[in-house]
């Protein structure tokens, strides 16, 4: 199928989301969409699916113009879309989320849904494509990665040859990731055109055969792989020239200021997931912990931020056990950037300053015990928004109004800003675009040279790599081996991560090249 | 937009007058432009008697001016006064529901509340003798407020210890409550010498809320109230308290990591909730009736949660719906014993305001109101969280 975009607009009150857009997708062709968030990216997308109608401009399929009226008419027209948030009934089979809507049923009456006939399909396309999906299981017992490549055959169960993919990767760890291009590049064999839409340049530069970038609701070209580089396409999504790797001196390393001995931590299940951690940061050093998702970092991090109670051992913040209970902890000086920015991190309810002095409402100058003192919150937001360069006609929007990037901004504002020895930060850049990486990315290293501690929980090896000082590979509860970035590799610090211990490392052990050994347990 | 919400209600309430005449299908076979304007004209004689019930007449208004005569202008203000003392316990349990749904939280309760409120302050009123009224008034005030507080920290308490959902347990202590009150008006020294019904005793003329203008039944109690609204609307948006009130309402996670106590902070709201609707308790028994019997309340406690929806729970948004509400069952006698139309569709009426007000978009169809299309986000009411 040969799709064509040709001058699509499409305004919302106040913003041009897709301005005048021409984009032409091959069959079998993998064509990544790459843009900043509020590129207008998925705009497009929901317009190309029958979500939106566009207010100017036109659809083709094969060179007959088409009209989609929902999504049922796109579908009807062999598009396939793959939400960021999957759309599976989680208590339902495979077999039956893929069915929904175009059961197949037998009985005189059409009475029966006929799940053997769609099963078999199922077991077909997985098999086909190596999908390696059980039809059988229930889709809450599934993890994300599988749960994607379910989305993936309903689409195809309901005969796609034109496939979108909205952000697949950002819930992905990297072996999954690796996992779907093989996926991608098996459909793309068997005919079908891709269209990839990402934030992340490598992955456009790995999968794509062509690249169109979009910025500010506009085309700004189409390339590809070869022609391109990374800081070309950066320099094409954001507008100017950025830095994918933030500068920074080595560390100088002073006190130890986060010291964890023998941590133990359940989940709301009551599983140990942090299992006898020890850890410790020193003033002056960016540690950062990699790992896959779910072995036991979120609890650490909420562990050490008085979220969660541990079951056992003890935390010390700047040599003081410290009562882990929120407040003691904001108050012993520690700054606390949340995994979940909307859930954790800020109130999207309240306006931007109200946000700003969320965790230091209470005290001087913004409260005097009993009422606030609107002008002075009022103030300081107004001075945190130019000085951490936060996108707002005025400090009293509501934060839920603001992009991602922002949102992000406004908590590092009101984290950075105040006093602090030590800098927990849970996956700070996930889901931002280059522009706002390379900044929270600059604002962490200043933090650092000034002197604070700083852990970085972050399952993305791009990150961990640019940031640390040292890399802690945490995996089933335990730190399990540290990492000089300067010597380490992706691949070495990936098997880690899964739980071998690759020849490298032990050869790189024996030769005494990496700078700390930590055994865990104990 | 509540402007066309109420006037929408007033409109399918017109064809409710008119409908619930059966003589008129078959005057509407004989005459068809007949029967169409008399019923219009029908509509209007309700209407008509219940404006002029719940504000006054304005010919009333002309005429008790003119003559001067002082007895005649207070009783031209009769209506409004009536207006003002149904809506004053209206503005006390719409206050605190609306500081429930400000803190998250659903107070189901504020009838409950409201009944021990006034038991509390029916005990105070009758039982301290021999005090002037600037000490015995706020006293049974006082009492009043800590009886509907007691019955909003029960339910604050066993959420934060114990996580039980507070609209459960509200609901289960409006009969408590009931049942309560039940027992106390059967007591020997509660109950009023000489009755074998549940009926309290007359509370001491010391404890009431003074009447504004000699002649009217409108009270201090209704001044209370504005103040109420106002150390409200102080206490969620300047307060410090008020501030946690808020993040705790909207983002309880979020309060959390920002070091806030969850648990105090519902108690604490859920008794502040309660202690707003004890105070309704007390508007009728020290305002109106001098005495504690089954007939306090009527569902004044339920109203409060569909006026502080209206309002979306602001403070003076509340005062307005109130009034409003007030207006209408202070209007609704007249509009029965002149016009024969049943009091009931005051029900009607207010039921269809409260669906209109609930779904905007409703409104916005009808009246063709174009919608800014948003990218997508929508804010949802926080208002009930399960």
């Amino acid at each position: 199928m040969r799709l064509e975009l040709r001058g699509i607009t499409k305004r919302f009150p106040g913003v041009i989301a897709n301005r005048d857009i021409n984009i032409t997708v091959e069959p079998g062709e993998i064509h990544a969409l790459l843009g900043e968030n509020g590129a207008g990216k998925t705009t497009l997308m929901n317009v190309l699916f029958g979500l939106y109608q566009p207010d100017e401009g036109e659809i083709l399929i094969d060179g007959e113009p088409v009209t989609f009226h929902d999504p049922g008419d796109a579908i009807a027209a062999g598009i396939g879309m793959v939400h960021q948030h999957f759309m599976l009934v989680p208590v339902f089979t495979v077999t039956e989320n893929v069915m929904l809507g175009v059961e197949s049923v037998r009985g005189p009456l059409g009475q029966q849904l006929d799940r053997p006939a769609a099963r078999k399909r199922i077991v077909e396309i997985s098999d086909a494509h190596n999908l390696h999906v059980d039809p059988d299981a229930l889709v809450e017992d599934l993890p994300v990665g599988v749960r994607q490549r379910v989305e993936i055959i309903k689409t195809l169960y309901r005969h796609s040859n034109l496939l979108v993919l909205d952000e697949p990767t950002a819930v992905l760890t990297p072996q999954e990731d690796e996992e779907l291009f093989e996926i991608m590049r098996s459909l793309q064999a068997s005919g079908t055109a891709i269209v990839f839409i990402t934030h992340k340049l490598n992955e456009a530069m790995e999968i794509a055969d062509r690249i169109t970038v979009l910025r500010a609701g506009q085309v700004v070209g189409t390339t590809t792989p070869t022609e391109a580089t990374l800081e070309s396409l950066a320099e094409m999504m954001v507008g100017r020239h950025v830095a994918l790797v933030v500068d920074k001196e080595p560390a100088t390393a002073g006190e130890v200021v986060l010291d964890i001995e023998d941590l133990v931590v359940q989940d709301d299940r009551g599983h140990v997931t942090v299992d006898g951690l020890d850890l410790q940061v020193r003033a002056g050093e960016i540690v950062a912990i990699a790992g896959v998702q779910g072995n036991g970092q979120t609890e650490l991090v909420e562990a050490v931020t008085g979220m969660r109670r541990p079951a056992a051992g003890r935390v010390r913040i700047g040599g003081q056990l410290v009562k882990l209970e929120p407040r003691a902890i904001l108050e012993a000086g520690v700054a606390h950037v949340p995994e979940d920015r909307l859930e954790e991190g800020c109130v999207p309810a309240f306006s931007i300053a109200e946000n700003l002095v969320l965790n230091t409402y209470y005290r001087e100058p913004f409260s005097n015990g009993l009422q606030l003192d609107r002008e002075a919150i009022q103030q300081a937001a107004t001075g945190l928004v130019r000085d951490f360069d936060v996108r707002t006609p005025s400090v009293f929007n509501p934060v839920a109004n603001l992009s991602g990037g922002n949102q992000q901004k406004v908590i590092v504002a009101r984290e950075f800003s105040r006093p602090i020895s030590l800098l927990i930060a849970a996956q700070p850049t996930r889901g931002l675009d280059v522009g706002s990486i390379e900044y929270i990315h600059r604002r962490i290293v200043a933090k650092r040279d000034e002197g604070a501690a700083v852990l970085i929980v972050s399952t993305e090896l791009d990150e961990v790599f640019a940031l640390a000082d040292r890399i802690a590979v945490m995996y089933q509860g335990k730190i399990v081996d540290i990492l000089d970035p300067e010597v380490a590799t992706p691949q070495q610090l990936g098997l880690l991560m899964g739980g071998s211990r690759p020849v490298g490392i032990v050869e790189a052990e024996a030769a005494g090249e990496r700078t700390h050994v930590v055994t865990s347990g104990g | 937009m509540p402007v066309l919400a109420i006037f929408s209600a007033l409109v399918i309430g017109a064809v409710v007058i008119v409908l619930s005449d059966l003589t008129f299908f078959e005057r509407l076979r004989a005459d068809p432009a007949l029967a169409l304007g008399s019923a219009l004209d029908e509509v209007f004689r309700a209407y008509g008697a219940l404006f002029t019930g719940a504000l006054g007449s304005p010919s009333t208004y002309v005429d008790a001016f003119t003559s001067g005569d002082t007895a005649r202008m207070t009783q031209a203000f009769v209506p409004l006064s009536e207006t003002m003392l149904s809506a004053t316990p209206l503005i006390f349990t719409g206050l605190a529901v609306a500081l429930g749904f400000q803190c998250g939280l659903f107070n189901i309760g504020a009838e409950g509340q409201l009944y021990v409120g006034a038991m509390f302050g029916t005990f105070a009123g009758f039982f301290f003798a021999g005090l002037p009224w600037f000490i015995h008034l706020p006293l049974a005030i006082g009492f009043g407020f800590l009886g509907g507080a007691l019955w909003g920290f029960i339910p604050g308490l066993l959420k934060a210890r114990t996580g039980a959902h507070e609209v459960i347990v509200t609901i289960m202590l409006n009969y408590t409550a009931y049942n309560l009150i039940s027992w106390i008006l059967k007591v020997p020294g509660y109950q009023r010498e000489g009755r074998s019904d549940p009926i309290s005793k007359v509370t001491l003329d010391t404890s009431w809320y003074p009447v504004l203008i000699d002649g009217l039944r409108a009270n201090w109690g209704f001044i209370l109230g504005l103040a109420a609204a106002v150390l409200v609307s102080w206490f969620l948006f300047r307060s410090t308290r008020g501030f946690e009130f808020r993040a705790v309402g909207f983002n309880p996670t979020a309060a959390r990591y920002a070091g806030m106590s969850i648990a105090s902070t519902t108690i604490m709201a859920m008794t502040l909730s309660g202690g707003l609707a004890g105070l309704a308790g007390t508007s009728v028994v020290l305002g109106v009736t001098h005495s504690l019997t089954f007939g306090v309340s009527g569902g004044f406690g339920f109203d409060g949660i569909a006026i502080a929806l209206m309002a979306g729970s602001k403070p003076r948004g509340i005062i307005l719906a109130s009034l409003l509400f007030g207006a209408l069952r202070a209007g609704a006698t007249p509009m029965q014993s002149i016009t024969g139309v049943p009091i009931d569709l005051v029900v009607v009426i207010q039921a269809l305001v409260i669906m209109f007000v609930a779904a905007p978009a409703l409104v916005r169809e009808i009246y063709r109101i174009r919608v800014p299309e948003t990218t997508g986000l929508e804010t949802f009411s926080q208002g009930w969280r399960a």
